[in-house]
C-alpha cells in the first residue's frame, strides 16, 4: 500500500532548497553586444565573442551588474565590494567555449532573505526563506535533438544548435536549506518563487516568463525521518515551468521519496525532470559522482568592484516591495481579494494606480481598465495600455463624477478615444455628447412623454412609482441618451406629484 | 638595388621619399621569401593578394598626398596565433586546419589602419607551447644563422623571418618568453610590452593572464615604431590598460643612459648559463657603464620557483582555453560518420588534432585544477606569482631597469631537446618571471658566443607601464655595440638563398 502525501508527512520532515535562474532583460548579452531578443531566427544574434571563437574576449555588461545589485538589495543581501568571475569547465556542444563564465567562491550578492506568507490551518503564516547567494553567469545555447523518440540527446539522429541564447545574462538565486516548512513545503516553494518573480518584475530586470524560460526553477528536496536530526539525500528537479508546477513537483517528489524510503530503498542524489502531465519526476543525470568543474578565476575579466555610493544610489531607487504595495493599495482602495488578483494578473496594477493618482475613483479606474478597455484590448489582441492613457481614463471618470457625462456617454467617449478621434474633450465635442442639464429642456421632453403615455402617467400619479420607468425611458430616448437619468426621474416624479 | 636588408625605419623614409613603392617593397619581400623560405620555413601562409592590395592602397593614398602612418607600406610577418579575417589561422595546430576567422584581431585592425602590409602568417609551436618551433604541426622552422638549429619558440617563424630578411617587422606573442627567446637566438630584437599594453582581442589564448603580443624587428627603433602602432587601450579587452602609451619611439632615439641604474639580477646568470652567453652579457654591461649607467646587483630569491609555478598556471589556463577546440563549429572534425555521438567525435578530434606537447599541458592543467589539488597546485602557484611581483618591486626600488641574459644558451640543434620537456622548459628560465609579474621585457642581440658563433640575447626589464625605459636602455646599448663592432650583428649573418 503506497503512502499518501499525508502519510509521508506523518513520518518524514522535508527540507527544501531552491535555485532560480533568471534571464535578465538587458538589451545586449552578458559579455558582448549581441541582441538578447527572444525568438530570433537561429544563430542570427551571435558574434565571435558569444560563439567563443578562438581569440575572442568577454567584456562585462554594466547594466547586468546593476541588475544584479538591484536583485541583491531587493532580497536583503550584502553586496560584495569585490567579486570575481570564474570559469566552470565542462564539455557540451551548446556551450561554445566548453566552459561557462560564472561566479564561484566570490559571488556578487550574499546572505539575504525573503519572507513569504502562506495560508495554513492556523491562518496566514510567514516563512523566512534565507538566500545564500545571487551570482551572475552566462546562458548556454539551445540544443534541439532531432529523431529518436524522446527528444533527448540519446537516441537522436542529429542535433541542431542555436547560439542566440548563448551569453544572455543569467542570475542564479540560491536559497540556503529551508527546514521547518512541514506539510506546507510545496506551498512555501511556490510562494517563494511567486514572490521572487513579482520582485524581479517590479525591479524591471527580467521578463520573468517561466513559459519562455526567462525564469527557471530547480527544486531540491530531501526527507528525513521525524526526530532523526539527520538530513536526507536530496534530488534536484528541473524543467519546472510554472508556479503551479513548482508546487506539484515538490509534492510529487516528496511522495516518491517517502515511498522509496518506506520500501527500504535509498534516495539517489540525481537530477530529475518534472513531467507536466503526470506531476511526477523521472530520473536524469546522476550526480553521485560529483562532476569536477575545475573552477578557477576567469583571467579574461577584471574583478567587479562596485562603488559603495553607486550601490546606495541603486538602493534609493528600489521600488516598493510588490507584496507590501499590494497590501497597501488593497486597503487604500478597498478592493476585494479576487479583484486585486485579477488586476495583478492582468498586469494593470501600475496603470490603475497611475489613473487613481490623477484623481480618479479607484473602483471606477479598476472597472474601466479591467472591463471595457481590456475587453477591446482582447478583441484587438493588444495591451490595454496601448489603447488609452491613465490621464484620458482619469479625465473621463472625473467628467462622470462632476455630472458632465453619464456612464453611458462615457462609454461612447472611451470608444471614440480608442478609435483615434482625439482626446476625451475632442470626442465629446465632435460627437456632441454633453449631458442635457438644462431643466427647461428636460421639462419639455417630460411633458411630451406624459402626453404620449397618459395612462402610464396616471398610474404614477396614483402611486405606482416603478411605472415611471417607461416615461423616463421615453425622455432619455428623446434626448438621445444625453440626459442625466436621475435628474429626469426627480423632475418627472415632482411633476406628477410624487 | 633592394631594400630588404634595410631597417623598417629606413624603408619608411624611402617610401615617404617615393624612392620605392609599397608594392615594389612587398614584391621584393615575396621574392626573398620564394628564394629562402624553402630552407627556413618561417611562413605557414602567404597572403600575396591581400598584401599587394594593401600596398597598392598605400601607394595610391601617398600619391594623393594623404597623411600616412610612418609604417604605411612597410611589410610585416604575423604570428599565426593572431586572427586575421579570411586568412587561415592555425596556431601551428592541426585542430584549426582550414579555419578562416570571420574577424580581425585588434592588433591586425591597427596594423591595417596604419597601412602596414601583412605578408603572411608565421610558423610557431602549436598554440605557442614550446621554445623551438619544433612543436608546430606543420614542421619546424630553421634558424637562419644555422639551418640545423632551432629559431627559438614559440615565435620562431616570426624571428626567423626577420633574421632571413623575409620581413623587416613581425608580430610575436609572449607567454613565457615566446618573443624574447626567439629574438635572442636569431640575433633580432623582440619586445614583450607590459601586460595589457597591447590588446589580446583576437590573440588565440594560450594562458590568458600571461599572454602578451608585442613587436619584433631587427632594431630597437623598429620595434618601438611597431609598438606605437599596436599598443593602446581596447574596449574589447578587459585587461587592456586604459592609459596613454609611453613614448617608446622617442625613448629608443634618446641614446642616453647617464645616471641610470641598471640592476643585474643575481639569480638569472652564472650556473646553467653557457659561457659565451655570460661573456657577451658582461661585455654589454661594460658598454652601458661606458655610456654612463651605474650597475647594481639585485637579488630576486623567489625566481627559483618561477618555472615551477609557471608550469602550473599556464597549463591550467590552457586546459580551459583549449577546451573550445571540440570540432563542433570550426576546424578539424574526426570520426563523424553518423555512428558516433558528439562526445565521442569531440574526443576523437582532440586526440587526432592536438600534438604531444599540447596534450601534455592540457593533462597537466586539468590535473592542477582538479578539486582536491587546486590549492596545492594552482593556489600555490598564484602565491608564488605574488612573491615574484614583490621581488621585482624590491629590485625596481634599487634600479631603473633590470637586466639578464635572455636565454641560458644559444640556439640548439633541431631534435636535441625534443624528447626532454624539462630541458626545453629551462630555456625560458630568465624570461618567465617577466610574464608572471606582468612587466615589460626586451631582448636585443649582444654579440656571438665565442664557442659556436651564434647570437646571444640581452634582456632588459622595465617596470609595468614604463616600457619606454627598456627602449631607452636598449637603444643606447644597441648603438654602443654597433659602434664597437663597426656594423650591426645581422650584417654578419650567413647569406641565404640562390640570389
Amino acid at each position: 500500500m503506497a503512502l499518501t502525501y499525508d502519510d509521508v508527512i506523518a513520518k518524514y520532515e522535508p527540507t527544501l532548497g531552491l535555485e532560480v535562474h533568471v534571464e535578465l532583460n538587458t538589451n545586449t548579452k552578458m559579455f558582448c553586444g549581441c541582441s538578447t531578443e527572444f525568438g530570433g531566427e537561429p544563430n542570427t544574434q551571435t558574434c565571435p565573442v558569444c560563439l567563443g571563437l578562438p581569440g575572442s574576449l568577454p567584456v562585462v555588461n554594466e547594466v547586468a551588474i546593476e541588475s544584479a545589485i538591484k536583485i541583491g538589495l531587493a532580497l536583503n543581501c550584502s553586496i560584495a565590494p569585490f567579486s570575481r568571475f570564474a570559469r566552470k569547465n565542462y564539455f557540451y556542444p551548446d556551450m561554445p567555449k566548453d566552459f561557462q563564465i560564472s561566479q564561484y567562491d566570490e559571488p556578487i550578492c550574499v546572505n539575504g532573505f525573503l519572507d513569504v506568507e502562506i495560508d495554513t490551518d492556523e491562518g496566514v503564516k510567514t516563512f523566512r526563506v534565507e538566500i545564500e547567494r545571487v551570482h551572475m553567469e552566462e546562458d548556454t545555447g539551445k540544443s534541439l535533438h532531432v529523431g529518436g523518440s524522446t527528444g533527448r540527446i540519446h537516441g537522436a539522429e542529429y542535433s541542431l544548435l542555436d547560439y542566440n541564447r548563448a551569453g544572455i545574462p543569467l542570475m542564479e538565486i540560491v536559497t540556503k536549506m529551508i527546514p521547518g516548512t512541514e506539510k506546507y513545503a510545496p506551498q512555501v516553494a511556490r510562494a517563494y518563487v511567486t514572490e521572487l518573480r513579482d520582485i524581479l518584475r517590479s525591479l524591471g530586470v527580467s521578463d520573468v516568463k517561466m513559459e519562455q524560460g526567462s525564469l527557471r526553477c530547480d527544486a531540491n528536496v530531501s526527507l528525513s525521518p521525524r526526530g532523526s536530526g539527520t538530513l536526507g539525500t536530496r534530488s534536484e528537479t528541473k524543467n519546472v515551468n510554472s508556479l503551479r508546477s513548482v508546487e506539484r513537483a515538490i509534492h510529487g517528489e516528496m511522495i516518491r521519496q517517502g515511498n522509496r524510503l518506506e520500501n527500504g530503498e535509498r534516495i539517489i542524489q540525481e537530477t530529475r525532470h518534472f513531467l507536466e502531465e503526470s506531476g511526477e519526476t523521472r530520473p536524469g543525470r546522476s550526480k553521485e559522482t560529483a562532476e569536477d568543474y575545475r573552477y578557477f578565476q576567469e583571467p579574461d575579466l577584471v574583478p567587479v568592484a562596485p562603488d559603495a555610493s553607486w550601490i546606495e544610489e541603486i538602493r534609493a531607487t528600489l521600488p516598493e516591495r510588490p507584496s507590501v504595495r499590494r497590501k497597501r493599495l488593497q486597503t487604500e482602495w478597498a478592493v476585494p481579494e479576487k479583484e486585486m488578483t485579477a488586476m495583478i494578473n492582468a498586469e494593470l496594477l501600475d496603470t490603475v494606480e497611475a489613473t487613481v493618482k490623477l484623481g480618479a475613483d479607484p473602483t471606477k479606474a479598476r472597472t474601466w481598465w479591467l472591463g471595457e478597455i481590456s475587453r477591446v484590448a482582447n478583441e484587438k489582441e493588444v495591451e490595454a495600455i496601448s489603447l488609452m492613457t491613465p490621464a484620458q481614463v482619469a479625465e473621463i471618470i472625473l467628467l462622470v463624477a462632476s455630472g458632465e457625462l453619464t456612464d453611458k456617454l462615457a462609454r461612447q467617449v472611451v470608444e471614440g478615444v480608442i478609435a483615434g478621434e482625439g482626446t476625451p474633450r475632442e470626442v465629446i465635442e465632435k460627437r456632441g455628447l454633453k449631458v442635457v442639464s438644462d431643466d427647461s429642456a428636460l421639462m419639455a421632453a417630460i411633458e411630451a412623454a406624459i402626453a404620449s403615455q397618459p395612462d402610464t402617467a396616471q398610474r404614477v400619479r396614483d402611486g405606482n412609482i416603478p411605472a415611471a420607468g417607461a416615461l423616463i425611458g421615453a425622455v432619455m430616448k428623446a434626448t438621445g441618451g444625453q440626459a442625466d437619468a436621475a435628474r429626469v426621474r426627480e423632475l418627472l416624479l415632482k411633476h406628477l406629484g410624487q | 638595388m633592394t631594400f630588404i636588408y634595410n631597417t623598417a625605419a629606413e624603408m619608411s623614409i624611402a617610401l615617404a621619399a617615393k624612392e620605392v613603392s609599397a608594392v615594389d617593397l612587398a614584391n621584393e619581400h615575396f621574392d626573398r621569401i620564394a628564394d629562402v623560405d624553402g630552407d627556413v620555413h618561417a611562413f605557414l601562409y602567404l597572403d600575396k593578394e591581400g598584401a599587394l592590395a594593401q600596398a597598392k592602397d598605400v601607394d595610391a593614398k601617398r600619391a594623393a598626398g594623404e597623411k600616412l602612418s610612418p609604417l604605411a607600406g612597410v611589410p610585416l610577418a604575423l604570428k599565426d596565433v593572431m586572427a586575421q579575417r579570411g586568412i587561415p589561422t592555425t596556431c601551428g595546430s592541426k585542430i584549426l586546419e582550414g579555419w578562416r576567422p570571420p574577424y580581425d584581431a585588434t592588433v591586425v585592425t591597427r596594423l591595417k589602419e596604419a597601412g602596414v602590409v601583412i605578408l603572411g602568417k608565421t610558423n610557431m609551436d602549436e598554440f605557442a607551447m614550446g621554445s623551438s618551433t619544433e612543436n608546430s604541426a606543420y614542421g619546424p622552422t630553421h634558424n637562419p644563422w644555422d639551418l640545423s638549429r632551432i629559431p627559438g619558440g614559440s615565435g620562431g617563424g616570426s624571428s626567423a623571418s626577420l633574421a632571413a630578411f623575409e620581413a623587416p617587422l613581425a608580430i610575436g606573442t609572449d607567454t613565457g618568453g615566446s618573443i624574447r627567446q626567439p629574438a635572442a637566438v636569431t640575433g633580432t630584437v623582440g619586445v614583450k610590452p607590459t601586460y595589457g599594453a597591447v590588446s589580446r582581442y583576437g590573440l588565440v589564448a594560450f594562458s590568458s593572464s600571461l599572454d602578451q603580443a608585442g613587436p619584433c624587428a631587427r632594431t630597437v627603433l623598429d620595434t618601438a615604431m611597431l609598438h606605437e602602432v599596436i599598443a593602446g587601450h581596447d574596449a574589447k579587452d578587459s585587461s587592456s590598460i586604459n592609459a596613454p602609451v609611453p613614448a617608446v619611439v622617442a625613448a629608443a632615439k634618446k641614446l642616453d643612459v647617464k645616471g641610470m641604474k641598471i640592476g643585474v639580477i643575481k639569480e638569472l646568470g652564472g650556473e646553467g648559463f653557457q659561457k659565451g652567453v655570460s661573456e657577451r652579457f658582461n661585455e654589454a654591461l661594460e658598454e652601458l657603464v661606458k655610456a654612463g649607467a651605474e650597475i647594481v646587483e639585485v637579488s630576486c630569491p623567489n625566481f627559483e620557483y618561477a618555472l615551477a609555478a609557471y608550469y602550473l598556471i599556464a597549463p591550467s589556463e590552457a586546459s580551459s582555453n583549449l577546451a573550445r577546440f571540440d570540432s563542433m563549429r570550426y576546424g578539424l572534425r574526426v570520426g563523424d560518420d553518423g555512428s558516433r555521438g558528439a562526445e565521442e567525435v569531440m574526443s576523437l578530434t582532440r586526440q587526432a588534432g592536438f600534438g604531444k606537447e599540447v596534450k601534455r599541458r592540457i593533462i597537466l592543467g586539468t590535473y592542477a585544477l582538479s578539486s582536491g589539488y587546486y590549492d596545492a597546485y594552482y593556489g600555490s602557484a598564484q602565491r608564488v606569482r605574488t612573491l615574484i611581483m614583490r621581488d621585482y618591486e624590491a629590485a625596481f626600488a634599487k634600479a631603473d631597469v633590470l637586466v639578464s641574459p635572455t636565454a641560458p644558451t644559444t640556439a640548439f640543434k633541431i631534435g636535441e631537446k625534443a624528447d626532454d620537456p624539462v630541458a626545453m622548459y629551462l630555456n625560458d628560465i630568465a624570461t618567465i618571471p617577466v610574464n608572471m609579474a606582468g612587466i615589460g621585457g626586451m631582448s636585443l642581440p649582444c654579440g656571438l658566443a665565442a664557442e659556436d658563433n651564434l647570437p646571444v640575447g640581452f634582456q632588459i626589464m622595465s617596470p609595468a607601464m614604463k616600457d619606454d625605459l627598456m627602449y631607452q636602455v636598449g637603444g643606447t646599448l644597441e648603438a654602443a655595440l654597433n659602434s664597437k663592432w663597426g656594423s650591426t650583428l645581422m650584417s654578419q649573418a650567413p647569406k641565404l638563398g640562390a640570389k
